[in-house]
């Protein structure tokens, strides 16, 4: 049980820090500066879970890992995230549709987790719920004006639905470790919120005109720790600074 | 970078606390209102500033021509009886 807890909380804690990193290069390069405050925020909100997810992940494994061992002390293929999050954003198109994906799937995981059985992921999921609602409301917005705006960002929108759909999949996946837990009432069963997530998606696609994701083939790794390309050269900077100068304050 | 010229610009009003007014604190582009108060909300309150948002359309604002200046303010200034202290509050009264 604590070591599928344990697992559960990383590979939960990952997908947070991962994709916070990933929209935090939008900083200082968005297209406006309306946009360059908005993602760096979301990375921040992202990257505050994910503090919450590693600490209480260190309690439960016991062997004194604090949020910064299990942050950046790490090798790739202990990294257990979802492909989707350690995917290069793209386009503004591409960050905002997985943004939109993600954080409608979270919205969805954070209200069931809410009533955990265990009171620390219940506080954390409290606390989570409104950052994921206001996530998932700018990202719905700017999806629904791209996709049915001009020529060009209709065409990158669905360029973006079809870079991304192979790697929706993977969202309702419940690994070894998070399938325990959700059977015991601590987490949220993921296969569970693919419909309603669908439900979501579907309603802010048929908005925008485009076209409904299939989520039939799926790549999947990620929670094994086997990585695309992308992953090690987004560690070689997420980590850079505690691996040259181990156990930095400041 | 986004042609700015195409997106409208708007004015955004923060009220800080219950009991406050509206206050002007910048501007912003936006596509439409829905947008502007999310990019009011990421840009203006970041901090804790805001309990309460509007935006307006910048173009909406009428506003008083510079060089009407001294025809529209410059008569009020020889008419310090409209201030109000020329009169003896009561201390029962209290704060005014």
């Amino acid at each position: 049980m604590q070591k599928g807890l344990f697992s559960a909380l990383l590979q939960l804690a990952d997908d947070h820090l991962v994709l916070g990193h990933r929209l935090s290069e939008w900083c200082g390069h968005a297209p406006m500066l309306e946009e360059d405050l908005a993602l760096p925020n979301i990375a921040l909100d992202l990257i505050g879970q994910a503090r919450s997810l590693y600490t209480y992940a260190g309690e439960i494994e016991g062997v004194g890992r604090d949020e910064d061992a299990l942050a950046f002390c790490r090798i790739e293929r202990e990294y257990q995230n979802l492909l989707i999050c350690e995917l290069p954003n793209g386009d503004f198109a591409q960050t905002i549709l997985r943004q939109f994906y993600f954080s409608s799937f979270m919205l969805l995981f954070w209200e069931q987790a809410q009533n955990s059985s265990d009171a620390t992921v219940a506080a954390v999921a409290g606390k989570a719920i409104k950052e994921a609602k206001y996530h998932r409301r700018h990202c719905g917005e700017w999806v629904i004006r791209l996709g049915d705006g001009t020529d060009e960002s209709a065409r990158r929108m669905q360029a973006s639905c079809e870079i991304l759909e192979p790697y929706l999949g993977e969202l309702f996946n419940n690994s070894y470790g998070s399938l325990e837990i959700s059977q015991s009432g601590v987490l949220p069963d993921r296969s569970l919120l693919q419909e309603p997530w669908l439900i979501d998606v579907m309603e802010v696609f048929q908005a925008a005109n485009l076209n409904i994701p299939d989520l039939t083939h799926a790549h999947k790794g990620g929670r094994e720790g086997r990585h695309t390309e992308a992953m090690g050269h987004l560690l070689a900077q997420l980590q850079y600074m505690q691996r040259s100068f181990p156990d930095m304050a400041w | 970078m986004v042609d700015e010229e195409e997106i409208p610009l708007w004015e955004v009003f923060i009220r800080p606390r219950n009991g406050l007014a509206h206050r002007h604190c910048g501007s912003l582009h936006a596509t439409d209102s829905k947008m502007a108060l999310q990019a009011a909300r990421d840009v203006y309150t970041r901090r804790g500033e805001g309990l309460s948002v509007w935006v307006i359309p910048s173009v909406q604002i009428s506003a008083s021509d510079p060089q009407d200046r001294e025809e529209m303010f410059d008569p009020s200034d020889d008419k310090v009886y409209r201030h109000p202290n020329f009169y003896n509050i009561p201390d029962d009264v209290g704060h005014m």
